[in-house]
């Protein structure tokens, strides 16, 4: 990491950050975009290809009706426009993990366009202009060999083309501007929302660490006063909520730097890199030439306005409506809901277990501190974990009812988690009951002699 | 009006090698073959709608089913190199230096 | 019985009444190719095992009691662009040598329900890319009427098999002509259904939005035959069309003209049209008005710029279609000796794989495609497609099919256009405005022109769907001059050199 970077104050002393962003989502379809075959994750090496979705000489892709029907449902959450008529294109470029050494995108046409969406970020409402949601098909999978697992030094390379052909959805924002200090907190917060969007639509797991949504920043600065956009960066496949508002701060400061020396920002794709830095990737001077044409082998989609209508009304609650509604509910400051939103899938489970008969207070509690922790120790998201919302309404309960204390409600927690039954079989098979009375005395004690004769 | 470094600029772009001898050829006949054709964008114009598809179907899709049979075996026999169930191609230049 | 020179129809109701098996009829093809393809060269790859094997298993099915279709156990032979597991499939390029695909295309399989006895695939220019068979990667196919000369392109293998009986039936593909200039110059049948109505699913792609496969055969109702089990609808195509698939049959048996209102093409006559081949095309008009049709002459004012259309969508699309073609997944692989990236390997495979032809109209669809030239190459080649389209529906409002020469001369010669890619493409100057309509059309045989004694081809076109028209202006053309001449046109064709005289 050799680049000059200017303090983040100072880059808003002088700058005004534009951003935009584009998120692609893979759609959690049965099937491929074109073809039959499975979209399951983790299976064999091109055990799940056909001569379509491998590209074999003579095959013929057939859209997947129901990844149009998520593209446009999630336009329409995104208050866009679905298009009457519109049309697949290619757009050509050699690559090996793409089968036909072209990708079926849409191009002039998108399916949807025109939309606008408001971010929080504190107290603060931002809009979200959306250029367009498209519809094209995801490549194979690359594995480098030998050299140090880098491209530019590998040995060889090998294919796998299970995920080639499952359905992605391009969401292109317009630039977004006058979002200042906020807006490392705007970027991760809008890709936070299509992550929620796309999870309550049920068209994707929108898990960014499992490659199901990827965003890639531009950034550019425009010095206060100026009218014109200055150059950009694009940082590709920022694979996390914190990576995407670290490289935009990072990207403002680099740029900030440079243009306060009196350079130019070289307009050029960026890499994100773990460790909180982007580094040079393929400058765009040299821009490809995709060569888009409309897709013949696919005829155009019209999308009747009374099916549009009738994706509307299915349409589950907004997610900004949707926490505003249970923030209010709750009773909680800015400050605890932004803890909860915050952790990954916490806004769910902790609303399913207030369903179930607890507390928000105690909900958040339990999914915000001793869950979030098992979640982490284990790499998985909170609603992976082998508890549901209705076991930890019911520790809840039984600690309500003094039944057990907190201390032993941990470890009925842990009982469910080791996979021994629900809290009140787990308080039972441990001996767990708080002695408050010789009633439960007598029971803890014939517990423990059954558990040890 | 197609040179020669033009039609080495294409033929990079569709990854194609082509001698200097077959730069000359085409470089003269792609000229040719441009002159004759340059008379469509002369009449062609712009109030007509264009015709990518010869026939006017819309909305051809499938359900989101599975149609499949796993058939890997037979999916790589083609295959110039194969390893462990993978195509093995040579190295992927590109992208990061 | 001839067993070489008899119709499908024929053979096919020999083969159901049991009074020939169709293992007798498939060895008598398959010695014929034997004797004739060493100076033909219609095949790239003959299954005469599996091809036996498939006869003999349509033998036992129709002494079983099996009813099955009126083809069934009659011997074809397929385009080398459609996929079949049985035998390699290589578009006739070194790209693919080789290559044996691990699926059927949806035309093969309709053919394999049907009974039909796929004997092997033949040749064509590569990936259907010319109008001589010359680019075919594995040598040039010969016409039965004259070694020297093309058999037509690209389908000219398939054309040349039915010509030299070496099939009575064949698969070809038209995306400008590929079906019916190699029919009109081998004096056979050849017809190119409205597009969709064939599915092109197995079928190696050349232009996506033009391509199309028919029917080759030596009769009408061979040809109407074949149309009825390839046609139809296919889930596996999105371009297939739902609608049910005209009775070609029916109109090929009956060849009723009366009262069709016929339209002469003005601008497919004059300069650079053979006189033989104007007078034979005046004759068939003249046939076709004796047996009752009516005959009007239209204008098509923008056909004239349908070549010119033609050539730049067509190589657009090519040059997509044929970018799967890096030596990656299949097919052939160039200069990987472990110090060469995958960019080096692929520039090689292609720059070694594919012939002139192939690279030249790869490279000018690049060009078309490319930033800054689309709009005045491909996007002015879209609208001159509305417009062709629009000449052919105000030609149709005045007549039910509009006829033209199918080739503005009889065969030329070997090696005589290959250098010269303009000329070789007027070949296909009549032909193309029926693919970039999208439209059903067909050559058929109209007599020899009296220069040089070669096949001159009749070509109908008809509005989309309504194919059935062309079987019967087809049917009514076949009984009116085989009346005259006797006996069908390609019974005049010269004995071939070695083999025994099969009509």
């Amino acid at each position: 990491m050799a680049d000059e970077l200017l303090s983040f104050d100072a880059v808003l002393e002088r700058f005004d950050p534009v951003l935009g962003l584009e998120v692609h989502v893979e759609l959690s379809t049965k099937s491929k975009m074109w073809c039959g075959c499975p979209t399951e994750f983790g299976n064999e090496p091109n055990s799940q290809v056909c001569p379509v979705c491998l590209g074999l000489p003579g095959s013929l892709p057939v859209v997947n009706a129901k990844a149009v029907e998520s593209a446009i449902r999630i336009g329409l959450s995104l208050n866009c426009q679905i298009a009457r008529w519109c049309r697949f294109a290619r757009k050509n470029y050699f690559y090996p993990d793409m089968p036909k050494d072209y990708q079926i995108s849409q191009y002039d046409e998108p399916l949807c366009f025109d939309g606008e969406i408001a971010v929080e970020v504190g107290e603060m409402a931002y809009q979200v202009p959306i250029e367009r949601v498209h519809m094209e098909e995801d490549a194979g999978k690359i594995t480098h060999i030998g050299g140090v697992g880098r491209i530019a030094n590998a040995d060889y390379s090998l294919l796998d083309y299970n995920r080639a052909g499952v359905p992605l959805m391009e969401i292109v924002t317009k630039t977004i501007h006058d979002t200042g200090a906020a807006a490392p907190e705007v970027a991760a917060g809008y890709v936070a929302l299509l992550r929620d969007m796309v999870r309550a639509l049920a068209v994707s797991q929108g898990r960014m660490e499992r490659g199901n949504l990827r965003c890639d920043v531009n950034v550019s600065l425009m010095p206060k006063g100026a009218s014109e956009l200055g150059i950009r960066s694009e940082t590709k496949n920022v694979n996390s909520l914190r990576a995407v508002a670290d490289a935009v701060r990072y990207e403002m400061r680099r740029q900030g730097a440079i243009l306060s020396a009196g350079g130019r920002v070289v307009q050029e794709t960026r890499h994100w890199n773990e460790a909180g830095y982007t580094t040079a990737g393929r400058s765009k001077e040299t821009a490809e030439d995709y060569r888009y044409f409309p897709e013949p082998d696919l005829v155009p989609l019209a999308a009747d306005p009374a099916w549009v209508e009738q994706l509307r009304a299915t349409l589950p609650e907004h997610p900004g409506k949707r926490r505003a509604r249970l923030r209010t509910e709750w009773g909680f400051t800015q400050r605890e809901f932004g803890d909860i939103l915050a952790v990954p899938g916490a806004l769910d489970t902790i609303a399913d277990t207030v369903l179930a008969g607890a507390t928000p207070i105690a909900a958040r509690k339990w999914w915000l501190t001793e869950l979030a922790r098992r979640a982490n120790e284990w790499g998985v998201a909170l609603d992976e974990l082998p508890i549901t919302a209705k076991q930890v309404a019911e520790v809840q309960a039984l600690l309500d009812t003094g039944q057990i204390n907190d201390k032993l409600a941990r470890q009925v927690i842990e009982g469910v988690l080791a996979g021994e039954g629900d809290p009140a079989a787990v308080v039972q098979h441990r001996g767990l009951t708080v002695v408050s009375d010789t009633g439960a005395l007598e029971v803890a004690v014939d517990g423990a002699i059954a558990a040890d004769p | 009006m197609l040179t020669r470094s033009e039609v080495a600029r294409l033929a990079a772009l569709a990854r194609i090698e082509l001698s200097d001898d077959e730069l000359d050829a085409m470089a003269s006949q792609l000229d040719v073959i441009l002159s004759a054709v340059a008379a469509v964008s002369e009449v062609a114009s712009q109030d007509i709608p264009p015709t990518s598809h010869a026939v006017p179907l819309t909305n051809v899709m499938r359900p989101d089913v599975l149609n499949w049979v796993p058939r890997s075996q037979a999916m790589l026999a083609g295959a110039p190199d194969v390893e462990n169930g993978r195509f093995r191609v040579p190295q992927i230049l590109q992208e990061e230096q | 019985m001839n067993l070489l020179s008899a119709s499908a129809a024929e053979l096919g109701r020999l083969i159901a009444t049991r009074e020939v098996s169709s293992v007798e009829v498939t060895r008598a093809h398959l010695d014929q190719i034997a004797a004739v393809d060493t100076c033909i060269h219609a095949f790239l790859a003959i299954d005469a095992t599996g091809a036996l094997r498939q006869a003999a298993a349509t033998d036992a099915r129709i002494a079983a009691g099996e009813q099955l279709g009126p083809l069934a156990g009659v011997p074809i032979a397929i385009k080398d662009l459609l996929c079949y597991q049985a035998l390699p499939t290589t578009a006739g390029s070194r790209i693919l040598e080789g290559w044996v695909p691990p699926y059927n295309s949806t035309v093969v399989q309709r053919l394999i329900a049907a009974g039909l006895v796929l004997i092997g695939k033949t040749n064509c220019d590569e990936f259907a890319m010319g109008s001589s068979t010359e680019t075919s990667g594995y040598g040039p196919t010969h016409n039965p009427w004259d070694t020297a000369r093309i058999p037509g392109g690209s389908g000219g293998g398939s054309a040349a098999a039915v010509a030299a009986c070496e099939t009575p039936l064949a698969i070809g593909t038209d995306t400008g002509g590929s079906i019916r200039q190699p029919a009109a110059v081998t004096g056979s049948v050849g017809v190119k259904p409205t597009y969709g109505m064939v599915s092109r699913y197995g079928i190696i792609a050349m232009a996506s939005s033009l391509d199309q496969a028919g029917p080759v055969a030596r009769t009408t109702l061979d040809a109407a035959l074949l149309h009825t089990v390839i046609a139809g609808h296919d889930p596996m195509d999105s371009t297939s069309l739902t609608t049910p698939v005209p009775d070609v049959v029916t109109a090929a048996r009956l060849g009723d003209v009366r009262g069709l209102r016929i339209g002469l093409v003005r601008e497919f006559s004059g300069e650079g049209y053979a006189p033989g081949v104007e007078l034979r095309v005046q004759q068939a008009i003249a046939a076709l008005l004796t047996a009752g049709a009516e005959v009007v002459e239209v204008s098509c004012p923008h056909f004239i710029h349908a070549l010119a259309t033609y050539y730049l969508i067509m190589p657009a699309e090519v040059s997509s279609n044929l970018a799967r073609y890096d030596g990656m997944r299949y097919g052939l692989r160039i200069g990987d000796d472990g110090t060469n990236s995958t960019e080096t390997v692929t520039r090689l495979t292609r720059g070694k794989g594919f012939g002139t032809e192939a690279k030249r109209r790869i490279i000018l669809g690049t060009y078309a495609l490319s930033a800054g030239y689309y709009d005045a190459y491909y996007g002015s080649a879209q609208k001159m497609r509305t417009l062709i389209a629009r000449d052919f529906a105000t030609a149709f409002e005045r007549c039910d099919v509009l006829v033209s020469p199918a080739t503005p001369t009889t065969a030329f010669k070997l090696g005589e256009r290959i250098d010269d890619p303009l000329a070789m493409y007027m070949s296909d100057l009549c032909t193309i405005p029926a693919n970039l309509a999208g439209i059903g059309a067909a050559s058929f045989p109209c007599g020899l022109a009296p220069e040089d004694g070669l096949p001159v081809g009749f070509q109908v076109m008809a509005p989309a769907l309504r194919d059935e028209r062309l079987y019967q202006v087809g049917a009514a053309l076949e009984r009116e001059l085989t009346a005259k001449w006797g006996s069908q046109l390609l019974a005049q064709a010269p004995a071939l050199t070695d083999t025994k005289v099969v009509w």
